[in-house]
């Protein structure tokens, strides 16, 4: 199949997309300025012009909540965040507007946005330039979150993101762009909600998203020279998860590791551990691993930035971890 | 009233300072030895020495992803600045900050930000604090003509102007903000007439001129101080590097070389030289002194910088929380 970088993946989606729909426009800083976010809106200014991919000044919260108005009387907005950390002055039009409306007005309207928070981190830019906060989103009920790792999805999500009536919150990480993958050139959808199984494998599930599906596949290939066989599960979409595909994987594996780029507490993993204990507890054969991001904001120093960072290694630990651990503590217990 | 002469080789110093700071950085990023994001203050110099000028130590100033400027005019230590930019655990932030956050609570450097826009309700809450304090301090806030857009510009002028706070906000207008010109980014030119709406006077100065700079916020320093409230000044100027290092031609790609070129024949230092010149207030001599003196303090700097360590990993958990 033809092959595509991530970026690219993205930027073809939004070609076909507005191509399309007349009704799809772009809006966001940077827009005009293919180097701004990355080459994702390369060629569509000169194709679709002022009136469809508006450059926008520094007003966030203004634009993103005029995305909200313009969605709810006939458009399908799509507002880029070129660094979701610039996003936070959106957070009124996000949780109050756009994820409340259908609801307080009774399902009479609704807002089919796409909201696109793009995750920038690294490279010595510290606390204000380097987060991952698609947890915050996550919580809001309202809202949907997908967050792609590989080019297939990336334009796949994009697509059911700017067709699905609800505002959805499509996240993704520069350290993605790059990366080369199977993209097929007509238009198609991949459902949002739905995870994959990336990976089989029978010892421990290892479920992540986004760039932390590229670690925990790296770190599977490590186990797997060790003779330990790893499922992995990409997640897809974090909101609506796809619970029965953790459960179904965990009732095989009896194990679980969940990688995520957040940070720990109150996050993604956190939710994930929480359904798995809360559905199917007795399947469990150890206690869950999370690898994440510790508690703690992004430093700048490149040698805090090397320790911060989960990877395949962290991931790698936490399944040796947990696989040498004999029994869960609880199962100890009730022999005794 | 006019400039003294020591005031005039004072504003000259710091802007020779951060013109060598900043070619100093830029040299070290081309060679690979400073990572990150260095937004270069090269051609706004006057800005910051003239309004830091006018300010006490014991004023406050808030500054942006732009502040090497703002933070050396106000009395930043070079030696602390450069090992924050290499990620030393010697520099301002300990390493956790890096170029675009330098703060000294000690000089009233509050903070610089990475967020467009976020300075300006920090500095309002900071003058709010030196009003209900009695303390007599006053604020300068710093941001640029793209950060006038953003919402905390309007929020931030109407409640400093409702309290009458003593608060003076300084808009860097350098004509673009990243790769966006002015007039594509909002319908008027002058930004200082938007003090209009909010009742308190807005002052449109040439930013390339220190002298201009300078007796335009000593008077704002002085309303504020008197408890009128705050002001705005808008300095009219242009950054001769690109958004950031990095950013290729120096920012051709969205800017005429030759309007680059023009604005570099307005060099803020430049014309102060010449009025100090003009004035005999200093020779050809002593201006090399003076830069001999800052390229002293500046090598010392980047070696300090250099044989300093950079922190443990497990100093990744501390200061999240303050201690006890
Ligand atoms: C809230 C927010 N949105 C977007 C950005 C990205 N950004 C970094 S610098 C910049 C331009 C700011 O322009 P201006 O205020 O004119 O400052 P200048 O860089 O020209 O000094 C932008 C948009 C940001 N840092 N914060
Ligand atoms: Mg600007």
């Amino acid at each position: 199949m033809r092959q595509l970088s991530f970026s690219l993946a993205i930027n073809e989606a939004l070609h076909q997309m507005m191509s399309s729909d007349e009704s799809v426009f772009l809006i966001g800083q940077g827009v005009k300025s293919p180097w701004y976010v990355g080459n994702t809106a390369r060629g569509l200014f000169e194709k679709f012009g002022p009136e469809r991919v508006i450059d926008t000044p520094v007003s966030e919260n203004a634009i993103t909540g005029a995305a909200v108005g313009a969605a709810l009387v006939g458009m399908r907005p799509i507002v880029v965040h070129p660094r979701m950390d610039f996003m936070m002055y959106a957070m009124d039009p996000i949780v109050n507007e756009a994820a409340n409306w259908h609801y307080m007005f009774g399902g009479r309207s609704s807002v089919p946005v796409v909201i696109w928070g793009i995750i920038n981190r690294g490279g010595e830019q510290a606390a204000q330039h380097s987060q991952a906060l698609h947890s915050l989103f996550a919580h809001i009920p309202g809202l949907k979150v997908v967050m792609p790792s590989t080019p297939y999805d990336a334009k796949g999500l994009m697509i059911s993101a700017i067709r699905d009536d609800n505002p959805v919150i499509y996240i993704d990480d520069r350290w993605l762009y790059k990366i080369e993958g199977d993209v097929p050139e007509q238009i198609y959808s991949v459902p949002i909600g739905k995870g994959i199984v990336r990976k089989r494998g029978k010892d421990v599930t290892l479920v992540s998203a986004s760039y932390m599906v590229v670690e925990s596949m790296k770190a599977s290939e490590l186990l797997r020279k060790e003779g330990i066989d790893v499922e992995v599960i990409d997640l897809r979409s974090i909101k609506p998860i796809d619970e029965l595909l953790i459960f179904e994987s965990v009732k095989k594996t009896g194990r679980l590791v969940i990688a995520d780029a957040g940070w720990k507490t109150y996050g993604m993993a956190a939710e994930i551990a929480a359904i798995v204990a809360e559905n199917i507890f007795d399947e469990l054969k150890s206690p869950i691993q999370r690898v994440t991001l510790p508690d703690v904001p992004a430093p700048a120093s490149s040698a805090l930035e090397m320790v911060y960072y989960p990877n395949a290694t962290h991931i790698v630990q936490a399944i040796k971890k947990l696989l040498s651990g004999k029994e869960a503590p609880w199962r100890i217990k009730s022999v005794s | 009233m006019g400039i003294t002469k020591q005031k005039a080789i004072e504003l000259y110093s710091v802007m020779v300072k951060i013109r060598m700071f900043e070619e100093q950085v830029q040299d070290l990023y081309a060679r690979g030895m400073i990572p990150g994001l260095a937004h270069l203050y090269i051609g706004e110099e006057a800005v910051a020495a003239g309004v830091c000028g006018a300010l006490e130590r014991e004023d406050y100033i808030t500054s942006t992803h732009r502040g090497h400027g703002h933070v050396i005019a106000k009395g930043a230590d070079v030696r602390y600045m450069m090992a924050e930019l290499f990620g030393k655990t010697t520099g301002y932030c300990k390493g956790k900050g890096g170029s675009m956050h330098i703060a000294d609570m000690a000089m009233g450097i509050l903070g610089a930000n990475g967020i467009a826009g976020g300075g300006l309700p920090i500095a309002v809450g900071a003058a709010f604090s030196a009003k209900y304090r009695n303390s007599g301090q006053i604020v300068a806030c710093f941001f640029g003509d793209g950060s006038s857009n953003n919402g905390t510009f309007h929020e931030s002028l109407n409640f400093a102007s409702l309290h009458k706070l003593p608060v003076i906000f300084v808009c860097e207008n350098n004509l673009y903000g990243i790769s966006v010109s002015q007039r594509m980014h909002q319908p008027i030119q002058d930004i200082a007439i938007r003090a209009t709406s909010y009742d308190m006077p807005g002052v449109v100065v040439d930013g390339n001129d220190a002298v201009a700079v300078y007796e335009a916020s000593l008077k704002a320093v002085k309303r504020a101080r008197a408890g009128e409230g705050p002001t705005l000044i808008e300095c009219k100027t242009y950054r001769w590097r690109g958004h950031h290092e990095g950013d290729p031609n120096l920012g051709a790609r969205y800017r005429d070389r030759e309007e680059i070129e023009q604005w570099k024949k307005r060099c803020p230092i430049k014309r102060l030289e010449g009025r100090l010149l003009e004035e005999r207030w200093l020779s050809r001599r002593k201006m090399e002194e003076i830069q001999k003196a800052i390229a002293q303090e500046l090598d010392e700097a980047v070696s300090f910088a250099q044989q300093s360590p950079y922190p443990a990993p497990g100093d990744i958990f501390t200061d999240v929380y303050v201690a006890g």
